[in-house]
């Protein structure tokens, strides 16, 4: 349940915003969480919901995207989406893919007050 | 007049981010007029919306990560190999760090991070070999993170050109995310588990540059095939190397540390060369 930890990385950043931009309230929190980024969104939120309690962020939504994760197919050279590490080219049926996206985990946007 | 609001009516306290109108002057304000000083910030400023969005675009593991380069920085400058040991709880992690230390003795200096969530069993163990042991208790965290190991390398006595093994907590999936500034990752399977485990648990061998395969000395009792697990971490690493080893037996130490001395004396060029620079 790493997600936990996360979510305290997240209330760190949180609180450094806030010192930066004057805001002493949090109303949203959108994250990317990319599909190969070893992330449970489920249980991430369940953990920012815990973790948040009592602080600027109390009650926050916390707003998950999930970008796309993309391969290179080293046979037949085409950029292919793929939804785990170990899946297959869908064009050639190649296994030797290289993920160049899709483990993004970090905040992008906050809607504060 | 109210001065927030801009209302006629007259107010008793004055206005604050409750908005203290009297009941009567509440119900009026719902007739007449739409109460902008009644939102998110307590006040309106014309021009301003009550919230506001910050683009911020942070890596939520940014903090950890920073403090994994300074560990690895002030580890390469001493020319020491890190590795960050990894596996699922049972896989015989300690039984072969001993049994390395052991053969190491008097060779190559080497400490150790030993990282669990309750007790210093594991290392108690590695002080018996006579290796310097920190032992880090988690408590109900599932993995060492930078930070912890930041802490244990001030007090565990680093020799220049040695091999600090960091054992990481027993968990195949949390340890994935987070860099403790090793120079490589090595993920320990032991043959009494599944070969789909690097299907199941593909973060950490995607990670991982190399993976042994522990207690092969029970291979004639286990319905393990090698060549799929190898294949199986192929598949979600294709440049992870494989090692076949049985701590028990010592089948397969060796080659084990021919990697480790192969990976030192690179460490410890890299580290020449950063001193030349």
């Amino acid at each position: 349940m790493h997600e936990m930890s996360l979510c305290e990385s997240i209330l760190d950043i949180l609180k450094d915003q806030a010192a930066k931009d004057s805001f002493t309230r949090v109303k949203r929190v959108a994250v990317d969480i990319g599909p190969l980024s070893c992330v449970e969104p489920e249980a991430l939120k369940f953990g920012f919901d815990v973790v948040m309690k009592g602080s600027l962020a109390d009650g926050a939504v916390l707003e998950i995207s999930r970008p796309s994760a993309e391969a290179l197919c080293l046979s037949c050279f085409k950029t292919v989406p793929v939804k785990a590490r170990f899946d297959c080219c869908p064009e050639c049926g190649s296994e030797a893919l290289q993920v160049v996206s899709g483990e993004e985990l970090k905040i992008r946007e906050l809607e504060v007050v | 007049m109210c001065t927030v609001c801009g209302c006629s009516g007259f107010h008793e306290k004055d206005h604050d981010p409750d908005h203290g109108h009297s009941d009567a002057h509440a119900r009026a304000h719902d007739v007449c007029h739409v109460h902008f000083g009644e939102g998110e910030a307590g006040g309106a400023v014309p021009g301003m919306s009550q919230a506001r969005l910050i683009q911020i675009e942070t890596d939520i593991l940014g903090k950890n990560n920073s403090y994994a380069d300074r560990n690895r920085a002030l580890l390469t400058a001493k020319g020491v190999l890190a590795l960050n040991l990894v596996s699922s709880p049972g896989s015989g992690k300690t039984t072969l760090l001993v049994e390395t230390l052991k053969r190491m003795a008097g060779k190559t200096p080497a400490a150790v991070i030993e990282g669990d969530q309750q007790t210093s069993n594991d290392a108690d163990r590695i002080r018996e070999t006579g290796a310097p042991a920190i032992q880090i208790n988690t408590g109900k965290g599932c993995h060492l993170d930078a930070h912890m190991v930041g802490h244990a390398l001030e007090r565990l006595p680093l020799a220049q050109g040695g091999v600090l093994f960091i054992e990481n907590v027993g968990n195949l999936v949390c340890p994935a995310a987070f860099d403790l500034g090793e120079a490589f990752k090595v993920v320990i399977l032991s043959v009494t588990e599944g070969e789909d485990k690097p299907l199941k648990y593909p973060d950490i061998f995607a990670n991982a540059d190399l993976m042994i395969l522990n207690k092969t000395d029970l291979l004639p009792h286990v319905d393990f095939c090698v060549g799929a697990a190898i294949k199986n971490a192929r598949r979600v690493n294709r440049k992870i190397q494989v090692l076949q080893v049985s701590a028990r037996t010592g089948e397969g130490v060796n080659g084990w540390l021919t990697w480790l001395d192969g990976a030192l004396k690179m460490q410890v060029a890299h580290a020449r060369g950063l001193a030349a620079e």
